[in-house]
């Protein structure tokens, strides 16, 4: 059942061949049989899971609910879910029970789709690997030794293991395609303010969005469909209407300008995954496509200014996690101070901490104007990058990340090696575009992800353009070993 | 040496709108702890924050009825900082773009000259919720039902030179506000607050001096005597060979006395940076024609208005117009009763001391005022004498229905029938020949005076019901033989 696409999963259970309880049972089962050795779950939620079940397969014998009625997915543990620990992989909401879902949690319920747990996730969204997640790293599925990226590596994993028919995930910097192309699955990172932000745990907020992770951008484009929206709850969700992203998926390809960028394809990227990619490539030009090398001259800079962006907007969002409502408190604390300064010492993790300490400094009186102020400046800079390249082409594609998996503790230790890991996706987050990550041929038995970014609310263009790769290829069907 | 005081303003006031500046929490005072704090005032993870519009839309009012620039954008920040009722670890602010620009209100000092003082800014911002030290045993309760309320702090040019003109302005932006009913401006609730910055310098200096912030004064007199207070130990520092430190200093109304809080040095860095929660606020004209059109009479027209369309004194058109509950009470007193002397005399005598005497606010006056204009009627129209009138008054203060109705039920209607008048003076005269004798033995200029005994004898008779022209116009004719 679990190699089967969303569609068909959808008819098969209106047809009755089983039900959404056997569904649930059979995704269950494989957590417990296969997440021991990768850790992708934080929470596994059985009995909601089978509640939740139960009440689609009533829906499904009325001839009611939709595509996604009783389709059995994983939520990234930064979306609030009701009544079910939200930890945000940190140990500052290890006893966090949310009293409300998110809205992605509760359109996507409203949708049907039945909750199989919480996904495993860097702490807080800050990392690229998944090793400062509390609840400890997740394994790549493809090689035990490798990360899984990050953050919404237990979504990525999960999903390559296929332990859920779709996931959710959130994208800040890379958080969704990097982790889909090293462990090879779709996933969509959608324009910002296209899908709400209310009931995610906030990183960066004007870089935050939330998108879905599948095993196809068919699937993708099913949960985007329920996910997507504007939501009165989040003033920077947009009132743009949703289109059908289904109805447009089989277009052709057929004269589409796809603009190669020469900074996307510089030194530092893999030979392996370079060669990879223009392989992709050339699967475009032979469905029609045409290609030019476009410049996004200031790419270069990109990563630095997330990083001041990014941490200044951690450091402030993060200051509500104060011991004093919610969430860990330290022991015995002897004054208000004590209670502050131990609280979030020993509830935040190390790599946390750093970006709220280079976040709380950038903002600082006498720093602003030279960090903050700056890169608000070259975040202008890197959008009209984009802006200019669309005036010439309709996607842009290149790697998703430079390499593929690294080494479970390789980068650990070294945050700038572990910071340009997000090299080739961190642009468009700065600049609020929509980006997908589809897999592509893999490079020593790893995946490697093609990524393709797309004008301000094109979401419909990206995923036609990766189904039409994906009726062309089989990249996206295969399974690691042991799965 | 001659000492200068200079003194600016920040006044925080609570705007009256029904829910939270960034969530749908009701903002109603009083009510059981963290019982009107949702997920967005807790700050719950994942929650965001969406402004109110009616917040933007009384600041608007507020900034075009001190002739300010009303932005067609503003900005949201953050201000960072810990503390116990900050649910978020910041509060939402405007530093940079705040809505309402430069501004200017006229103060009227007590000798009737005037003053401008320049408004420097009005900003949006969300307020904090409250420590509770007490009944905790050494712990603190947080009560989150005031965070997100929300407020627009007004911030005065350093423009006024004693603590009087300080008071004046404060008194000026409270009517202001309350005109507007953008605020009640309940100062005991905390719906309006003033921080005042002074300093001293030699007087003819250009320069400022450095200035104390003074916190924690919550009534009008407390902010005369705090500044004062601080007047007079900065001078007598400087004078001593001291110099004043920039600090924050605490106002204690109990000791009279203004004590350090925090110095500079120690004052938070509050990081500002705009708050990408947040879109800048774009205002279309049709937004701002709205407010503008939603703005009432201000008190300086009306004031102006009273004096000339009623003739009233500057005086008495300033006190009547001191509230916009006070002088739409007299307007609609005085024209129901018809006689805008009686309303006037009427409204700041009788029905002020009565309000004064049972500690009440005009609005919450037992006796409306279409109520008291229906006595005003009768009193205009002779149907009642003054005097009778004090009874009807009472009566109506108690409860006892409409001036109409008291008049009926105790039958004080004013005798007018001049045959029945007659009859009580001519029975009057009958029973006080001694005195009647008396009467027309007496010089001319005297018998005034003694009328009145003849008088207060008919209204003895009558029970006060004989109209008073009447009786006097008889007695003289009658007494005179």
């Amino acid at each position: 059942m679990h190699n089967k696409s969303i569609t068909q999963l959808s008819t098969e259970l209106r047809a009755g061949d089983f039900s959404s309880v056997e569904l649930t049972r059979h995704y269950l089962q494989r957590i417990h049989q296969l997440d021991k050795g990768l850790n992708s779950f934080i929470t596994i939620t059985e009995e909601q899971a089978l509640a939740q079940a139960e009440a689609a397969d009533k829906q499904l014998a009325a001839g009611e609910g939709g595509v996604l009625t009783g389709i059995p997915v994983a939520h990234k543990d930064i979306f609030c879910t009701q009544g079910v620990r939200t930890s945000c992989g940190s140990r500052m909401l290890d006893n966090f029970i949310s009293p409300y879902d998110a809205t992605v949690v509760e359109r996507l319920a409203g949708a049907g789709v039945v909750m199989l747990g919480k996904t495993n996730m860097d702490e807080f969204a800050m990392g690229s690997s998944n090793e400062t997640s509390f609840y400890g790293p997740v394994k790549n599925p493809w090689n035990r030794d490798k990360v899984p990226g990050g953050s919404s590596g237990g979504s990525a994993a999960a999903m390559a293991a296929r332990l859920c028919a779709a996931a959710t995930g959130t994208d800040t910097g890379g958080s969704i395609r990097q982790p889909a192309a090293l462990c090879g699955i779709t996933g969509v990172k959608p324009t910002y303010g296209r899908v709400s932000r209310y009931g995610m745990i906030a990183f960066a907020s004007s870089l935050d969005q939330a998108g879905p992770m599948a095993a196809s951008a068919e699937d993708a484009a099913l949960m985007l469909q329920a996910m997507a929206g504007f939501d009165q709850r989040d003033s920077t969700s947009m009132q743009q209407p949703v289109p059908d992203y289904s109805a447009t998926l089989n277009q052709s390809l057929q004269g589409l300008k796809i603009g190669l960028p020469k900074e996307y394809f510089d030194e530092g990227l893999d030979a392996g995954v370079r060669q990879s990619v223009e392989q992709a490539i050339e699967v475009y030009t032979g469905m029609g496509a045409e290609v030019r090398e476009i410049t996004l001259p200031n790419t270069g800079l990109a990563v630095a200014t997330y990083y001041v962006v990014a941490p200044a907007e951690c450091s402030s969002n993060l200051s509500r996690f104060d011991g004093v409502r919610f969430g860990y408190r330290c022991d015995d604390p002897v004054d208000l101070e004590d209670l502050y300064k131990r609280s979030r010492s020993e509830g935040f993790g190390e790599e946390v901490k750093r970006r709220i300490l280079i976040g709380a400094y950038v903002l600082s009186a006498g720093y602003y104007d030279a960090y903050y102020l700056k890169a608000q400046k070259l975040r202008h800079l890197i959008s009209d990058d984009f802006k200019r390249a669309f005036e010439e082409v309709d996607v842009i594609m290149g790697p998703a990340s430079p390499s593929t998996a690294f080494g479970v503790g390789e980068k650990a230790d070294d945050p700038v090696s572990m910071y340009l890991s997000d090299v080739y996706t961190i642009a468009t987050n700065m600049a609020g575009l929509p980006g997908i990550s589809i897999p592509c041929a893999p490079v020593g038995g790893m995946p490697v992800g093609l990524q393709i970014i797309g004008n301000y609310f094109d979401e419909a263009r990206l995923l036609n353009a990766a189904h039409r790769f994906q009726q062309q290829t089989q990249w996206h069907q295969q399974l690691p070993e042991g799965v | 040496m001659q000492w200068e005081t200079v003194i600016g303003l920040e006044i925080h006031t609570q705007l009256a709108t029904s829910s939270k500046i960034f969530s749908g929490a009701s903002t109603a005072f009083g009510a059981e702890p963290n019982s009107q704090a949702c997920l967005v005032d807790l700050g719950m993870p994942g929650v965001l924050p969406v402004l109110n519009r009616e917040a933007v839309r009384k600041a608007v009012m507020f900034g075009t009825a001190i002739g300010a620039e009303v932005a067609r954008r503003s900005v949201f920040d953050r201000k960072n900082y810990f503390y116990p009722d900050l649910p978020k670890g910041y509060q939402i602010s405007q530093l940079e773009f705040p809505i309402v620009g430069t501004g200017e209100v006229e103060i009227m000092l007590e000798d009737g000259s005037t003053r401008i003082i320049g408004v420097t800014r009005a900003h949006l911002e969300e307020d904090a919720g409250k420590s509770l030290h007490e009944d905790f045993h050494g712990m603190t309760g947080i009560d989150l039902n005031r965070a997100g309320t929300p407020l627009l702090e007004i911030v005065s040019e350093p423009d006024m030179r004693s603590a009087v003109e300080a008071v004046a302005y404060a008194k000026k932006i409270h009517q202001i506000v309350r005109y507007l009913g953008v605020s009640d401006g309940n100062m005991q609730e905390g719906s309006f607050r003033c921080d005042a910055n002074v300093s001293v310098r030699p007087l003819g200096q250009q320069e400022l001096g450095t200035r104390a912030e003074l916190k924690n004064i919550n009534s009008f007199r407390f902010l005369e005597r705090a500044i004062n207070f601080e007047v007079e130990r900065q001078i007598e520092l400087i004078e001593e060979g001291g110099r004043v430190v920039q600090e924050t200093r605490l106002y204690d109304s109990d000791k009279d006395e203004t004590r350090s809080m925090r110095s500079k040095e120690e004052a938070n860095d509050y990081r500002y940076f705009p708050d990408p929660d947040l879109l800048p606020v774009e205002l279309d004209d049709a937004f701002i024609e709205e407010a503008v059109a939603a703005l009432p009479e201000m008190p300086d027209v009306r004031r102006a208005r009273f004096e000339a369309d009623f003739g009233l004194s500057p005086q008495d058109a300033a006190t009547l117009t001191g509230s916009r509950d006070l002088a739409d009470y007299f307007e609609t007193a005085a024209k129901i009763g018809d006689d805008v002397r009686l309303a006037v005399n009427w409204v700041m005598g009788e029905l002020s001391a009565a309000l004064n005497k049972a500690g009440l606010d005009i609005t919450s006056s037992p006796v409306s005022a279409g109520q008291f204009g229906g006595l005003i009627k009768r009193m205009a129209d002779n149907t009642i004498s003054g005097k009778i009138a004090k009874e009807v008054f009472e009566a109506m203060w108690s409860g006892e229905g409409s001036a109409d109705e008291i008049i009926d039920a105790r039958g004080l209607k004013q005798i007018t029938d001049s045959g029945a008048i007659e009859a009580i003076v001519d029975e009057v005269i009958a029973n006080s020949t001694q005195q009647v004798e008396n009467y027309r033995q007496a010089d001319a200029e005297k018998q005034p005076k003694m009328l009145g005994y003849f008088v207060g004898q008919v209204m003895k008779v009558s029970r006060g019901k004989a109209n008073p022209q009447q009786v006097n116009a008889l007695l003289r004719e009658k007494l005179a033989g």
